[in-house]
């Protein structure tokens, strides 16, 4: 299985898990509380993001703390680039356009 | 020619809506028109692996419009929705809904802004809220898997010589 940024983000509950984690460090129950599914399952969530070099887990006494890992956060903040970059290509066709519909105004 | 004009997305984390802002070096009844004709949508929606062909567009309130968008792999997705105000040249309000999700009942409502700048300049903000954070976050992430790599210069040379017809 993949384990890059782009897998990380690929699922809504890992994306509000790294949403919760970048305010501040959680432990795992914390984390949990916030979702309607078992710690099980977002234990599972935490290990693949942990996997994907998102999270670092320690050990603190008892508990297993969450917190992110600053840089490949960065890579995440860039999820949204390639959805602009769909939309940039379109509006440059549009300049295109827009050029040539105000070539052919002025020629007439 | 002026350096290009950047295209920004904000879609910040936890709110069900997102922006798309662009400026054009162009008039604002123009830029309207070529965001409100059929042929034209056609000829700046699709892409180099991706051609968007409209069977159904009414641009007026209560008119309705669906799309369909076919992939070089000859897979293909539709889209539709309706038109709730259509007010030349300053804002278009529509819902859309992608066909292509597991399940129907997904509808963003997009509401785009034509505000006139000075020098004969526009400013195209195109506002959709989401039912969800994840309708939207969904939508975000199909244009990451999309991986649009493609080649602007031969998409202009293809848009040169269709719209010698579409003018014509």
């Amino acid at each position: 299985m993949r384990r890059d940024v782009f897998q990380a983000i690929a699922d809504p509950t890992r994306r509000e898990i790294i949403t919760l984690v970048s305010k501040q460090s959680l432990n795992l129950n914390a984390v949990a509380e916030n979702f309607d599914m078992s710690r099980q399952a977002i234990s599972l969530h935490i290990k693949i993001l942990q996997e994907c070099g998102l999270i670092l887990i320690k050990q603190e006494g008892r508990d297993r703390y969450c917190s992110i890992q600053p840089k490949k956060l960065s890579e995440v903040a860039d999820w949204i680039e390639p959805f602009r970059k769909l939309w940039e290509a379109r509006f440059d066709k549009v300049d295109d356009i827009l050029k040539k519909l105000k070539t052919k105004k002025n020629g007439k | 020619m002026a350096s290009k004009n950047k295209t920004t997305v904000i879609a910040e984390p936890g709110k069900q809506e997102l922006f798309i802002i662009r400026e054009f070096d162009a008039p604002r009844s123009i830029v309207f028109k070529v965001f409100s004709d059929k042929k034209l949508l056609e000829d700046w929606m699709g892409c180099k692996e991706m051609k968007v062909k409209y069977e159904k567009y009414e641009p007026k309130a209560g008119g309705s419009y669906r799309y369909i968008s076919t992939m070089d792999n000859g897979m293909s997705f539709g889209f539709h929705g309706v038109c709730h105000d259509f007010s030349p040249p300053y804002r278009v309000i529509q819902t859309m809904e992608f066909e292509g999700l597991p399940e129907t009942g997904h509808v963003v409502m997009e509401t785009t802004k034509f505000e006139e700048l000075p020098s004969d300049r526009t400013r195209v903000t195109v506002h959709s809220v989401f039912q969800s954070l994840t309708d939207r976050d969904g939508m975000v992430a199909a244009g990451m898997e999309r991986g649009v790599t493609e080649s602007h210069e031969r998409l202009d040379q293809l848009l040169e010589e269709k719209f010698n017809s579409v003018v014509a």
